[in-house]
């Protein structure tokens, strides 16, 4: 069965590309364009992973990843965030938070950021 | 001669930030350092010529509220220096972010025009996709850049410090940059001395230092078959990492200013638009950040040498 994965990203182009690229290679995608909604479908479809942006309206990534992880429904789904801040505090703060990975966008590729969804997947 | 003096004093900073004269920090401490001198003779004369001490309080005090005045004066000229400096930085820094998202967008959509699921693409349509790549690289690097100087000057450079090889990290930006080289008829050796051992740096930001000794003595090389050494050597506790070339040289005008920013040689900025002239400031901080220490020799015509040292993580 194809692999659920939740994108949570504001800007709608780097949204598009992204849902493109994972339906390309097979991935059922859900997808939310504000902080407030991805919570929602968090809880909603149970991802097998989240990708994450920090910077969002209505509510932040950081706000959203402290939710996830607090509830027990969606405390075990694997984050990745891909944001574009890349200061250490903001690496810190949501790896402590308990994000999996962080990735800056601008320093990756599609088939980068790929490459470590199926790594995170297959841990 | 006489406008160095003036620069030296800072009159130059104050031009850069357009304070006026009696804003200026530096031509205020001039003033100041002249009343003084004035009052404590004006105050011996009185005591001479007079002997009474209400007029020596009167001078005394006067000349007080007149210094604190101009200290007051001294002190805005500063917070308004540093307000504009921080300003400065925090534009180029947001500046810089808010360009991200956009180049983020564009390499991303190149990167499914690309792909062969979307569809075949013709070879000029690859070609001219891949020079929008190559650009949209330049700018990121660029943006990056300029973000890593704001970080530096605000000193928050962001290192993520492990153990680090550095003859495998040298031996990958060899492959990397090997056929840059032969493009310039430059060859790259790699010479490293006996056991070398681990540092403790960031990775990707020590790959990147190597890099730009590199990729500056290909670029450097002159009209001529270039030979680049790279050289690795662990010695007094230290790594050493040295990069060799036969190149055209600093000439000794350039020789100060080589680590500044944005600094580029007049050589190189004639011929090539390329380039910020913001390498090795960056690598200076990373080094010095790692607590190493990086410098050159350089001889006009026959070449120059960049060098880097970082203290071993482990003991022998």
């Amino acid at each position: 069965m194809a692999k659920k994965i939740l994108v949570v990203e504001d800007e709608a182009t780097l949204q598009k590309a992204l849902i493109e690229v994972l339906e390309q290679a097979e991935y059922e995608v859900a997808s939310a364009l504000d902080g407030e909604r991805g919570w929602e479908l968090a809880v909603e479809e149970k991802p097998d992973l989240i990708l994450l942006d920090i910077i969002l309206p209505k509510m932040d990534g950081f706000e959203v990843l402290r939710n996830l992880k607090g509830n027990p429904e969606t405390a075990k789904i694997p984050i990745i965030i891909l944001t574009n801040l890349s200061d250490l505090n903001d690496i810190q703060k949501a790896l402590d938070l308990g994000a999996n990975t962080y990735l800056v966008k601008a320093d990756f590729h599609l088939e980068d950021v790929l490459r470590k969804i199926e790594q995170t997947l297959t841990n | 001669m006489s406008i160095k003096i003036v620069d030296g004093l800072g009159f130059k900073e104050c031009r850069e930030y357009n304070l006026g004269v009696w804003q200026c920090p530096s031509f205020l401490f001039i003033v100041m350092g002249a009343i003084n001198i004035a009052s404590i003779l004006t105050t011996y004369f009185i005591v001479q010529r007079y002997d009474s001490p209400e007029l020596v309080i009167v001078s005394v005090s006067a000349i007080s509220i007149f210094i604190f005045a101009l200290g007051t004066s001294i002190i805005q000229g500063i917070q308004q220096m540093v307000t504009i400096n921080s300003l400065r930085t925090e534009f180029v820094s947001i500046a810089s972010h808010q360009l991200k998202a956009p180049l983020s967008g564009m390499r991303w959509s190149c990167d499914i025009l690309c792909s062969p699921k979307t569809g075949p693409l013709n070879d000029k349509q690859r070609e001219y996709l891949c020079d929008v790549q190559d650009n949209v690289a330049r700018m990121l690097r660029l943006v990056n850049d300029l973000l890593d100087v704001t970080r530096i000057e605000a000193g928050k450079m962001a290192m993520d410090k492990q153990d680090v090889k550095l003859d495998k990290i040298a031996k990958d930006v060899i492959n990397g940059l090997n056929s840059f080289a032969k493009a310039n008829n430059t060859e790259l050796f790699l010479d490293v001395q006996g056991e070398v051992r681990t540092v403790k740096t960031d990775s990707t930001r020590i790959k990147t230092v190597i890099e730009n000794f590199i990729d500056n003595a290909i670029k450097y090389i002159g009209n001529k078959r270039g030979t680049v050494r790279i050289l690795l050597e662990d010695k007094n506790g230290k790594i050493y990492c040295r990069v060799q070339d036969n190149g055209i040289g600093i000439p000794e005008a350039d020789q100060k200013k080589i680590f500044d920013k944005f600094f580029r040689g007049k050589e190189i900025a004639r011929k090539q638009t390329i380039g910020t002239g913001l390498g090795l400031y960056i690598a200076k901080a990373a080094i010095e950040n790692s607590g190493g220490e990086i410098g050159f020799n350089s001889e006009e015509g026959k070449g120059s040498e960049f060098w880097f040292s970082l203290p071993a993580a482990e003991s022998l």
